[in-house]
């Protein structure tokens, strides 16, 4: 038995110390966000945060995670009450099949939380990682640019004590 | 009547539904006077109107259809185009997608053909539902029916009075079969189609909803792995799977012959039973794969049938300059991101499955055979996977999945491939070998045109269990069968190998090949992929050679005025001008086809960078122009497009299946590299050009001939070297330079 902190609450997770994080949010945890897409860490389709940054869930292991904060797109917001990184992917309607992108907007919102601002070029280095074969490229750019504004519009509002 | 209709209506009934005779149009063999002419898409073979549309007695409706969403969106599509003719709020319809207990049998989702087929039956199913639904108000009001009305799911008399629809269904008012026309409304009064609803299935894919079958987890699911033979055709000669059965959740070690798969209660230890697994099975090989290297001369060497499938003469025109050229494809992956995934569970006698085939009623009966079980005994129900681009591994996993549930029954068996398993086994696009001559006149006209298309053919589905590998590896296993060409207009290997341009003189022959030395099948656009990046290549090479500017080309050739509008509409956006001069490490191409020659036109301006030192290529932005008919959502259709352009791009620039001569050597992302965001372009911009109440023509597939052309025209823009083997790689485009 092992505690796993995932999306802000304690989990006690029976499972061998080698099992990837994936298959722990997968399988024990019920939570679909994350994929399976190769399972050597080529692809991005698991990836997930640990501590704020974006990490392949389906190459790390649930031993390394004792005491981390894992958060996946489960965490961020609901289709009721969506956070701005999911609010801007519905309104650039950027996914096809989909599979990839909850992937893709984890490591965008780690992104967006080290550099409100990042350029183009910043987005685009930083989704290397990460494989689309729908071919829905330009849309998710355009989402994580618009999540962006939507972002540092919430933080000016909550600064000025603005109510969301 | 079979079971599945008995049940449903004791199951409707006890849900207090009034209409609930729905009806399988083979189910009724008995009611079916086909009648002439018939009525259009999919209506042809699924007459009855409440297969289609169901509405029950609380107003509430569903729609159903046969076609399965694969991501391209028609599911929110079809929920538009049935609102639009129903008359009701978008919101207040849901859709039910490909279930062989539920709906229609619209065989494949599959060549651009959903909005055509099942869009149009959606379409006059809901219009001549409507017109039922009036016609019984009309009765009751004992008013005429041409003067009321429809509103929000309502009839509404002049007088004010008010019928819903729900009250309106009572008896089997709907259970009846389509007329030949329908009283369509008229596009300028649309308020749902035509525009950019936002997707249905959107909202659960950003949030972490359950979307997909890799999602799906039932009551008491174990999970199960396969191990593939390591090469086509290996043998299970040695395997004691008795230490495998010992370790931690192992449920079954399932072997029938050379098929061989562990069951395990979590998901994690059927990866680690199947590694282990693995380890102990001794396989004997024998394939022998053909020179990858090579593909020209082994794909022209294997024997062919020779069909002449199009021909035209005209001893008038002669040509002064001859211009011959050679092209090549490799075989190409899927490559879908998630591996194919099912659940199946075996309960009683009837087998369930979930898959994201594209085809529930072929892959059932594909299963019943390999089960020898009577098809009606087993039920596919369409759940949406990663996306397939044409007959990936869904439907083997689908055979896994029921086979091993077989093994363990009364448990659902929840089964996903690995990612070499889908790189390995998934049924690749065909490699292709074209061959083009043509001659040019004095005044610069085509005078004469020869094409010679090489090929497989590019449909393996199942529909006979021997399609699947599970039954290929069965004891008693199931062979594969014959392939066969796929029919013109439509065509398989020479899908759009006959030109949509004029020419006075023109020679088409589409070389079949049986014998396929690679697991292959359905990939996005089939035949039209090569065939189109040839001709259009080949177009360029004439202008070339006429001192033609490309785009006058075609339009000097093209009778089709919605082609030439298409093409006039992406050259004016791109900003396309006959003396144009692109900076330097650049280059401006074009393309254009008419998918199938009978679907969506699509015309594709592009422009490149090519770095002369690495020889990388680089799309920097595209402009399209397409025309697609009736447009229903015009952002859908944008999004298709848009993913059509970079997907080809990606077959373009990167992509080769590799193989030594006994195994598939491209099994995962580093060995067969895709499309990665450093490579994106800049802008990709696509223009629609509506066609109001014109029959809708599929798109999904008519962007990747011209895109692959349009940067193949590019690149040859840019270094004044033609390249014609694909994929138009860096080390290719380098040398090329450098020759």
């Amino acid at each position: 038995m092992m505690t796993l902190k995932v999306n802000g609450r304690d989990h006690q997770v029976d499972a061998e110390p080698d099992t990837p994080l994936l298959y722990v949010l997968r399988d024990d945890l019920a939570l679909n966000a994350a994929k399976f897409g190769c399972g050597l860490g080529q692809c991005g389709a698991c990836t997930v945060m640990v501590d704020g940054k974006a990490v392949l869930s389906c190459v790390t292991p649930m031993v390394l995670l004792e005491g981390k904060q894992v958060t996946t797109l489960e965490g961020l917001g609901t289709t009721a009450d969506p956070a701005p990184i999911q609010r801007a992917f519905m309104d650039e309607q950027a996914a096809q099949c989909g599979y990839c992108i909850a992937g893709m907007m984890m490591r965008a919102q780690a992104l967006l939380m080290q550099n409100a601002n990042p350029s183009d070029d910043e987005i685009r280095s930083e989704l290397q990682p990460h494989l689309c074969r729908c071919g829905t490229h330009m849309r998710i750019l355009r989402a994580i640019r618009r999540a962006a504004g939507l972002m540092n519009r919430a933080d000016l509002s909550s600064e000025s004590g603005a109510v969301r | 009547m079979n079971m599945l209709v008995l049940d449903r209506r004791r199951v409707l009934a006890g849900a207090g539904a009034l209409v609930v005779s729905f009806s399988l149009g083979h189910a009724f063999a008995q009611d079916q006077a086909a009648p002439a002419p018939s009525p259009p898409g999919s209506l042809k073979t699924s007459p009855f109107l409440d297969s289609w549309i169901r509405i029950d007695a609380d107003g509430s409706i569903t729609v159903f259809t046969g076609k399965a969403e694969l991501g391209q969106g028609f599911k929110t599509a079809f929920q538009q185009v049935a609102a639009e003719e129903l008359d009701v709020a978008f919101a207040s319809l849901k859709v039910v997608t490909a279930d062989t207990a539920l709906t229609a049998n619209e065989g494949y989702t599959a060549g651009s053909h959903s909005m055509q087929d099942s869009g149009t039956a959606i379409q006059n199913a809901a219009a001549q539902a409507r017109g039922l639904l009036v016609a019984e108000a009309a009765r009751r009001f004992d008013l005429p029916a041409d003067q009321l009305r429809t509103e929000n799911g309502q009839v509404v008399a002049p007088d004010g009075r008010r019928a819903g629809y729900g009250e309106l269904v009572a008896g089997d008012i709907l259970h009846v079969q389509a007329q030949a026309t329908s009283s369509l409304k008229d596009p300028a009064t649309f308020k749902v189609m035509g525009q950019s609803f936002p997707r249905v299935d959107i909202p659960a894919k950003v949030t972490g909803g359950a979307a997909y079958v890799q999602d799906l987890r039932l009551p008491g699911m174990i999970h199960a792995r396969v191990v593939r033979p390591p090469s086509y055709g290996a043998e299970l000669v040695e395997c004691d799977g008795a230490d495998i059965e010992k370790l931690p959740g192992v449920v079954s070690v399932v072997r029938d012959s050379n098929f061989l798969a562990v069951v395990t209660e979590k998901e994690y230890q059927s990866v680690k039973a199947m590694q282990a697994l693995s380890a102990v099975a001794k396989w004997k090989e024998t394939t022998r794969l053909p020179d990858q290297d090579d593909l020209l001369k082994v794909i022209t060497g294997l024997p062919s049938q020779d069909h002449v499938i199009f021909a035209r003469n005209n001893a008038s025109a002669v040509g002064q300059t001859t211009v011959e050229a050679t092209y090549v494809r490799p075989y190409q992956s899927h490559g879908s991101i998630g591996p194919s995934c099912a659940v199946a569970q075996l309960d009683g006698d009837m087998m369930t499955v979930w898959t994201h085939t594209q085809g529930v009623y072929p892959d059932r009966q594909a299963i019943a055979e390999m089960l020898h079980m009577p098809p009606p005994k087993v039920r596919c129900i369409h759940v949406e996977g990663s996306g397939c681009y044409g007959h990936n591994g869904a439907d083997d996993a689908a055979a896994d999945a029921a086979l091993i549930a077989r093994a363990v029954p009364g448990r659902p068996v929840r089964v996903q491939w690995m990612r070499e398993q889908e790189h390995a086994w998934e049924p690749f696009g065909p490699a292709m070998v074209t061959r083009l001559k043509a001659s040019i006149d004095r005044e610069g006209k085509i005078a004469d045109w020869n094409f010679e298309v090489w090929s497989n053919t590019h449909s393996m589905r199942p529909g006979g269990a021997g399609c699947m590998l599970a039954a290929q590896h069965m004891a008693q296993p199931f062979k594969v069968p014959p392939p066969k060409p796929l029919p013109l207009p439509e065509g398989g290997g020479d899908r759009n190998a006959i030109p949509i341009y004029t020419f006075p003189n023109a020679h088409v022959v589409h070389h079949f090949i049986p014998e396929m030395p690679l697991r292959i099948s359905a990939m996005r656009a089939l035949g039209a992929y090569h065939n189109v990046f040839s001709i259009e290549s080949f177009m360029d090479e004439l202008a070339a050679a006429a001192g033609a500017d490309p785009v006058e080309l075609r339009l000097g050739h093209l009778d089709d005025p919605r082609g030439r509008d298409v093409i006039a509409k992406a050259a004016q956006e791109f900003g396309w001008r006959r003396d144009q001069k692109p900076t330097p490490g650049r280059g401006f191409g074009f393309a254009f086809a008419r998918y199938k020659n009978l679907a969506a036109y699509c015309a594709i301006a592009s422009e490149v960078e090519v770095n002369r030192e690495t020889g990388r290529a680089r799309l920097i932005r595209a402009v399209a122009a397409v025309d697609s008919g009736q447009v229903v959502n015009p952002d859908g259709l944008t999004n298709q497009i848009e993913g059509a352009i970079m997907q080809s791009m990606s077959w373009t620039l990167y992509e080769s299946v590799s193989f030594d001569q006994r195994r598939i050597t491209s099994i995962d992302w580093q060995t067969y590299p895709i499309l990665r965001f450093s490579a994106v372009p800049d802008d990709i911009a696509v223009h629609i050009i509506n066609r109001p109440g014109q029959p809708f023509l599929g798109s999904g597939e008519t962007g990747q001939g011209p895109a692959a052309a349009s940067i193949a025209n590019a690149i040859a823009n840019a270094t004044g070297k033609r390249l014609r083997n694909l994929p138009l790689t860096r080390k290719r485009i380098k040398d090329a330079i450098d020759a």
